[in-house]
């Protein structure tokens, strides 16, 4: 595999692997080895418009997201953000920082429309089965998005989840477990490998397996 | 760049010495050990030979060792196939443990009980899984939060339907040793009480030694086990390599059925490199264990001191004294595993973690948890195990090394675990 020098700051991150690719693709790696904005100091609250966060380190991942938002513009100025999580975790941020505020910024909405595949796409692909539990930004922003239209009144954008959230602490919503049954899970263990969802709140695991079977009858009958 | 290898629970280069004898068994004597012709014949004697050397080793009787294919193997064969063999009701002899049919057994348990240790390799807690789904019963006997087997909750898990326990000798992820003798003399009794009371239902004790053979005493008279797994990849021999002791009249069903081969327990034309290798790997391992566990149990003892002085909120997991010479587990506090170990590989450290980003199902080390260490602790989860390349200059490398990855990690983490002595398992996490 040969590596862009464009991607790469450093000449040595291959050398370990000669002949053979890195388990990720040079710009997970690049991204994870040379995150971008992420929050160095501890934040001063005038510095930032909005905070969001989502997960837990019960299951492996912590995203937390703060947004600087133009008044007029409504484009992001700066995003920073703090994970706890895998390579994949680091990148799939690092990305999704570089995405919302390169070009002068993504207006706010433009950026509340990214999802989790576009963010893979920059990335250069992720493993299948990091796709869900690493790519949580997405999530993390919204609810800093919302918090932002909150703190600016702007009661009317404030997103309300088009589906119920089922797991609190990793924001995962009946459409998500939807997603998981189109991809081919028959069960809540099929489910969990794919969104991790009821680790960290075990309570929702009935309502979850009622949403499988659901979903199983709804498409495959 | 400097390469530190420091993953030999995974696996070991092999021994040149290996290398050497098991060279002339590719194409100079390619024999099939079951022909009858020049090359047949020598290719048997030299497996002949190659059980023999581990029958000194594990003091046992050369019908009693059977060749297999890996590790994963003779644990699936000792599982699956004492299990089957001693289901109630199969009515089939058991001499020397004299296993009869027997009636009278509940329907939660209709195959017969089995108890085997909750940080097993999943190669034999897979198996156990399988045997629940024919109508065998299995208790997933807990460890204390040292790794150890709360032998008193084993005790009395034991029952008169009990037919099979497996314990591991040494834990691979943790190092944890485990009692082997002490159980094997737990059994023992069982066994004689249950002569005194007429019953007639066998009980089996197997081992996987896998971790332990380079490291720890392998005879099984001593240990009082009577199913042991060893294999070639850990003790600096070939891979897909493996053994299974089975002790005499101790029945055990095939699982691979064909040419009849190793007593008809595991048809397969031998693989004569591989099974001279073995041998010769385990009588090397075996020869200098002594001598090179003091030496890892030196560097051991160092490198956890020493992590534990300049690197803050770290958590050793497993017994402290009671653990494999080459094994340290920790657990790092506020960070990932996965991470860790790709900023060590790009340092030319390589190790392995627990952490559910690592693993196929995304679920955290069954071993961590099993300690009762929450997810947190899991998913932070390094283990570094050393062998017989490792020197003093390596663990101050990564000592070096390691300290500045966790800094950097850290920065970017919005977690911060705090940990409390008093209750570990429910630690307070902020997030900032």
């Amino acid at each position: 595999m040969k590596t862009k020098k464009s991607n790469l700051k450093i000449s040595d991150v291959t050398s370990q692997n000669i002949g053979s690719g890195w388990i990720y693709s040079n710009i997970v790696k690049d991204h994870f080895f040379h995150p971008r904005n992420f929050l160095l100091k501890d934040l001063k609250l005038k510095d930032f418009d909005a905070e969001g966060q989502v997960g837990s380190p019960q299951c492996g991942d912590v995203m937390k997201i703060w947004i600087k938002i133009d008044p007029k513009t409504q484009k992001i100025k700066k995003l920073k953000w703090r994970t706890f999580g895998c390579a994949s975790a680091i990148a799939a941020t690092s990305m999704f920082s570089v995405i919302v505020t390169e070009k002068g910024g993504m207006s706010i909405d433009d950026a509340l429309k990214i999802k989790p595949q576009d963010i893979m796409l920059r990335l250069g692909g992720l493993p299948a089965r990091k796709v869900h539990c690493s790519v949580l930004c997405d999530k993390a922003f919204r609810q800093a998005a919302n918090n932002y239209f909150r703190n600016t009144k702007q009661y009317k954008k404030i997103i309300v989840e088009g589906s119920k959230v089922v797991d609190k602490r990793l924001n995962i919503t009946e459409q998500d477990i939807e997603g998981a049954v189109l991809e081919g899970a028959k069960n809540l263990l099929d489910v969990q490998k794919k969104l991790k969802v009821g680790v960290g709140d075990p309570k929702a695991i009935p309502e979850i397996e009622q949403l499988i079977r659901f979903y199983q009858e709804k498409y495959y009958g | 760049m400097q390469k530190i290898y420091l993953d030999y629970a995974a696996t070991t280069p092999v021994d040149p010495k290996v290398i050497k004898a098991m060279e002339p068994y590719f194409s100079k004597i390619y024999g099939n050990a079951g022909s009858l012709h020049q090359p047949g014949r020598k290719a048997k004697e030299a497996i002949f030979q190659a059980r023999k050397t581990i029958t000194q080793i594990l003091n046992c009787q050369p019908e009693e060792i059977i060749f297999t294919g890996s590790g994963t193997e003779s644990d699936n064969l000792a599982i699956l196939g004492a299990a089957r063999a001693l289901r109630h009701g199969s009515g089939q002899a058991n001499k020397n443990f004299g296993n009869t049919a027997r009636s009278g057994f509940t329907t939660g348990d209709a195959g017969g009980h089995i108890i085997v240790s909750n940080i097993e390799h999943h190669a034999v807690l897979h198996p156990c899984q399988q045997l629940e789904k024919e109508g065998f019963k299995v208790t997933f006997s807990k460890v204390d939060e040292d790794g150890l087997l709360d032998l008193d909750f084993f005790k009395k898990s034991i029952s008169d339907q009990t037919i099979l326990v497996s314990v591991m000798y040494a834990n691979n992820e943790i190092g944890t040793i485990q009692p082997i003798k002490e159980i094997g003399v737990i059994i023992k009794n069982i066994r004689l009480d249950r002569i005194k009371r007429g019953l007639k239902t066998p009980i089996i004790f197997h081992t996987d030694a896998c971790q332990a053979a380079g490291y720890l005493d392998l005879d099984v008279q001593k240990l009082g086990v009577d199913l042991l797994t060893f294999n070639g990849s850990k003790i600096y021999g070939p891979k897909g390599t493996g053994v299974l002791y089975i002790r005499t009249g101790c029945k055990v069903e095939p699982i691979i059925f064909g040419g009849g081969q190793e007593g008809g327990k595991r048809s397969g034309t031998e693989n004569t490199p591989g099974i001279v290798g073995l041998a010769e790997a385990l009588k090397i391992a075996q020869k200098n264990r002594i001598k090179e566990s003091q030496r890892e149990n030196k560097l051991r003892d160092y490198f956890i001191k020493e992590v534990s002085k300049n690197i803050l909120k770290v958590v050793l997991n497993g017994h402290p004294q009671k653990r494999l010479p080459n094994n340290v587990n920790i657990s790092i506090l506020d960070i990932e595993g996965e991470a860790m170990l790709l900023w060590l590989d790009k340092y030319g450290i390589f190790v392995s973690t627990g952490s559910a980003c690592d693993s196929q199902s995304l679920e955290p080390s069954h071993v961590i948890l099993a300690l009762g260490r929450p997810y947190e602790y899991a998913n932070g989860n390094l283990r570094f195990t050393l062998g017989r390349e490792t020197t003093k200059k390596d663990i101050d490398y990564v000592l070096k090394v390691l300290p500045k990855i966790v800094k950097d990690l850290r920065k970017i983490s919005p977690v911060k675990v705090e940990i409390n002595a008093k209750n570990i398992s429910l630690p307070k996490t902020r997030f900032v």
